[in-house]
């Protein structure tokens, strides 16, 4: 009796072996999501605690949740995460300075007594009896007895489910939905506005950029004809990044001529 | 080894995650952190499932990845909106109850 129990509720050799290699791991990953700073080594670092969680479902006689997990998780979700991350980019959100002062150390503590007191738990408590595998549950079969149960005891689960499902789905369109405030305005409509404006400065549109002859890139501003450069001919992100080049240096009185006199 | 190693994994998992929504600042790491807090609970169910000998807790996993994507769909809808409206994904910068 005492063998079968030791058969039944010790896992296998191979499964201690997989365990031990990847446990660890899973718990590095895991750690490193906390820690790494950019958001996209996050996401990777949790397609990996997925894909091995996955490995443990197949490993503890649950291969039909082992592969949704795989198609669901690391499939959909960690897509639809990426595709997010794309979306909203990198900014200042993604730096590890604490902004609540204390909130680090406090959390980490509140993190060691949940820890403690549910390892403490679990090291604690008996099932009364020995564990018994899901060998026999899975006789027929993994996916058949999980259909079974699926479909006769918690089918109402089910369907409730399945409304969930439906409702989320509309609830994300219709956040997604970007209404406009005002009307799209005509090209005629924006002809009319531009001369009716304020000043008739940007009638003609907005001066090219460039210094004529010398310099034609965007990063170079154009010369009024007083010689100044004139601001409104670069673009605005360039100016951010600070890309733009002095056009002073491209006025005639300043020109390198080595090459000229070269010749 | 025994089966209720993967307990012992599946409670470190969990506490790890419960850390990161704490501690960190950016919605999508955050989301990704209340993301592993489920996982670590399927992981639960599925060893309880293999400890009872009945696969109620496989069911209840599947069930509650469901619930996970539904929330994943809807919660990644809505930092999208705060992001088009306040042109960024920290948690701290959504404060606007707070004045």
């Amino acid at each position: 009796m005492s063998e079968l129990a030791i058969q039944v509720g010790q896992t296998a050799a191979p499964e201690a072996y997989l365990f031990w290699i990847l446990a660890p791991l899973t718990l590095l990953a895991a750690l490193g999501m906390l820690l790494v700073k950019k958001a996209v080594h996050s996401a990777i670092l949790m397609a990996f605690v997925m894909i091995a969680l996955a490995v443990f479902y197949i490993a503890q006689g649950a291969p039909f949740l082992g592969i949704v997990q795989i198609v669901v998780y690391t499939g959909a979700v960690m897509m639809l995460f990426l595709f997010i991350l794309m979306l909203v980019g990198v900014d200042s959100s993604d730096s590890l300075t604490e902004t609540i002062r204390g909130l680090r150390p406090i959390a980490v503590l509140a993190a060691l007594g949940f820890g403690g007191l549910m390892l403490a738990l679990l090291g604690r408590a008996t099932l009364g009896r020995s564990a018994v595998g899901v060998e026999g549950a899975n006789a027929e079969g993994n996916v058949q007895g999980i259909a079974k149960l699926l479909f006769s005891t918690f089918v109402w689960p089910f369907e409730v489910i399945s409304a969930l499902l439906i409702t989320a789905a509309l609830g994300a369109m219709v956040l997604a939905h970007h209404h406009r405030i005002a009307e799209r305005p005509t090209q005629r409509e924006l002809s009319i506005a531009r001369f009716r404006g304020g000043s008739l400065a940007t009638a003609a549109g907005l001066p090219a950029p460039g210094v004529f002859a010398r310099h034609n890139a965007v990063d170079v501003p154009a010369l009024l004809p007083d010689g100044t450069p004139a601001p409104a001919s670069i673009n605005a992100s360039l100016k951010a990044r600070g890309d733009v080049l002095d056009s002073s240096r491209f006025q005639l009185g300043t020109v390198d001529t080595s090459v000229e006199d070269e010749k | 080894m025994d089966a209720a190693n993967y307990l012992y994994l599946s409670a470190l998992l969990f506490t790890i995650g419960a850390v990161g929504v704490v501690v960190r600042r950016n919605a999508i790491v955050v989301f990704m952190c209340i993301e592993l807090m489920l996982n670590a609970a399927n992981l639960s169910f599925v060893t309880f499932s293999r400890i009872n000998g009945d696969l109620n807790g496989q069911v209840i996993a599947f069930f509650t990845m469901v619930v996970a994507a539904c929330e994943v769909v809807v919660g990644l809808a809505i930092i999208v909106t705060i992001y088009r409206s306040r042109r960024s994904a920290s948690l701290d910068d959504a404060s606007l109850l707070k004045r």
